[in-house]
């Protein structure tokens, strides 16, 4: 019997594979295709103080390898979450994370601040990198003075694990890491999208209603493991890697890359049972390798 | 119903016309059971380019063999490539996705209007509705007399009519200009359509002058299929709605038309 149980600070996970915020709603979207208590965690859709109807349609392009999305953080606000989701997703026997959204320092405060209220939500992910929304998001995740400021601020009000979201639209992501780390966070989680766009030959329109939307999917991947290895050299907090996991071998790979979980997004559109396949592709890679706890994996590199 | 993931087995790959294909896929298990409208989200495999499952409607269900028919226009490269599967190919499907048509009442007459492969959940319904075929009034539309499928096994189930737009087959013109329409179309109770999305638009802004029941099928660009991805939205009256889950299939008077 493998261990594959990891530590994100104070939060246990019963093994490291989360689904990425925005990819299965509240987690009872997907829950007629596997069973959510064989996930280490589900970081539900990204959440904002008020009711967000999001950007226009169409909100997403089909991309070599992956996909463009334009969402804009559509969700109908806290209240409604803590009202109507919280207490049906509440008992899930996985660790719930909340995806936070902002505008302002100040709506991230009074958001965070209402999650802290609520006992089954253990950690938060602090979203400072959304490409989709013309206000707040990823300006606060492109510079560490912005990104200082509201971890800051968030902090000072959130006792739990604070899961910081990182942006890869920077031009050093470690220097951001290491800016968060400074200010308190307990994790950071990467890569959101990368800034991409896509335009239609024929009518010389762009694709998404917005010109510009985050791509994501196996496409991003080698940025993304460049890029969690790059903070994981750079933090001594856990990094949770994300971007294009398709599968075992490209979860192991961001572990091995210094990844102490990881979270599996888009291919939860392509096919929602791929983090429970791979949970049990993890334990049989372990087998074959004679690894008996996960945690010999995060960054093992062996440059 | 419970959606599930699960290879189909290609039983039958066949060619309509030259851009139809009826495909037939063979369910290992008893299949779910699934209602005019709902959709299933296909896994292209093999094509470099093709990253997304592909959603077809459902044109019909064979619950004792255990098979489901899709009718798959070629309308991109997906659909293309899905075209090209060969028989016993094991083909990676998710369903039943969507909410289907509001079945009709024992008392109604309806007319089912479709164009394109919008015609396959016209058939279907027409098929399983349970209403006596005098009550049943099926308008298809298309380009031309060779972009029309056969239809000769749903003959039973309802009365046809056809348009063209070069007047080929049936009455020159749009769905919108057929006589069905153009007279008397107050002898209907409920009005339900499938189609290229200005061919609905032109249908639902009539029905909702008429004040007629009416629902429509939309086909906004999915990733999920499944209502995580919030990619697909109709902007409605009561805000973004997602049309994989929320629809496809929604009242006109809930749209903004």
């Amino acid at each position: 019997m493998v261990n594959l149980g990891v530590k994100i600070h104070n939060l246990d996970l019963k093994n490291p594979v989360m689904t990425a915020s925005g990819t299965c709603g509240f987690g009872e979207e997907i829950a007629d295709f596997i069973d959510l208590s064989l996930l280490g965690g589900i970081v539900v859709k990204g959440t904002t103080l008020k009711h967000r109807e999001g950007n226009a349609y169409p909100r997403m392009a089909e991309t070599p390898s992956g996909m463009l999305n334009a969402v804009g953080l559509q969700n109908k606000g806290v209240d409604n979450f803590i009202a109507n989701i919280y207490p049906r997703i509440k008992d899930i026997d996985t660790q719930i994370v909340v995806n936070v959204n902002g505008s302002t320092i100040e709506d991230y405060v009074a958001l965070t601040e209402r999650l802290n209220e609520l006992e089954k939500i253990p950690a938060i992910e602090l979203n400072i990198s959304c490409p989709n929304v013309k206000e707040g998001g990823m300006a606060f995740g492109i510079s560490c003075p912005s990104a200082e400021a509201v971890v800051k601020a968030v902090r000072a009000v959130y006792s739990k694990t604070l899961i910081v979201k990182l942006s890869p639209n920077v031009t050093n992501i470690a220097d951001i890491a290491r800016a968060v780390e400074s200010q308190g966070a307990d994790s950071v989680s990467l890569i959101n999208t990368l800034l991409g766009m896509a335009v239609n030959a024929e009518t010389r329109k762009p694709v998404l209603s917005t010109i510009t939307g985050g791509l994501s999917g196996p496409a991003i991947k080698p940025i993304a493991l460049r890029m969690v290895w790059q903070v994981f050299n750079a933090v001594k907090i856990p990094v949770i890697g994300m971007g294009g996991i398709m599968n075992a071998t490209d979860a192991i790979e961001f572990m091995i890359a210094g990844a102490s979980a990881v979270q599996v997004g888009t291919a939860i559109f392509i096919d929602p049972t791929i983090p429970v396949k791979i949970v049990d592709e993890l334990s049989t890679y372990m087998e074959r390798h004679k690894i008996q706890s996960v945690n010999e994996l995060i960054g093992s590199l062996q440059c | 119903m419970k959606k599930t993931v699960i290879d189909l087995l290609l039983l039958e790959n066949k060619q309509l016309n030259k851009d139809n294909f009826l495909l037939k896929l063979q369910s290992p298990v008893p299949v779910s059971e699934i209602f005019p409208g709902q959709f299933v989200n296909v896994e292209i495999k093999n094509a470099q380019e093709i990253f997304l499952r592909r959603p077809f409607s459902v044109l019909d269900v064979d619950y004792k063999n255990q098979t489901i028919s899709l009718l798959v226009k070629i309308l991109g490269r997906g659909s293309k490539k899905l075209t090209e599967s060969q028989v016993g190919n094991k083909i990676s499907t998710i369903l039943p996705l969507g909410k289907s048509f509001t079945l009709p009442n024992k008392e109604d007459k309806v007319l089912l209007i479709g164009g394109g492969s919008g015609v396959a959940p016209m058939l279907f319904l027409a098929k399983i509705c349970g209403l006596p075929t005098e009550n049943v009034h099926i308008l298809i539309g298309a380009r031309s007399s060779s972009d029309h499928v056969d239809i000769e096994e749903y003959k039973p189930y309802g009365n046809f009519y056809f348009t063209t737009e070069d007047g080929s087959l049936g009455e020159k013109g749009y769905v919108t200009n057929h006589s069905v329409f153009t007279t008397n179309l107050n002898q209907f109770t409920k009005v339900y359509t499938c189609g290229p999305d200005q061919m609905m638009k032109a249908i639902g802004r009539i029905a909702i002058k008429s004040d007629l029941f009416c629902e429509v099928s939309l086909e906004n660009m999915m990733a999920c299929g499944f209502g995580v991805c919030l990619c697909c939205v109709e902007d409605t009256k009561a805000g973004h709605k997602c049309v994989c889950t929320d629809g496809p299939v929604f009242n006109v008077n809930e749209l903004k038309w």
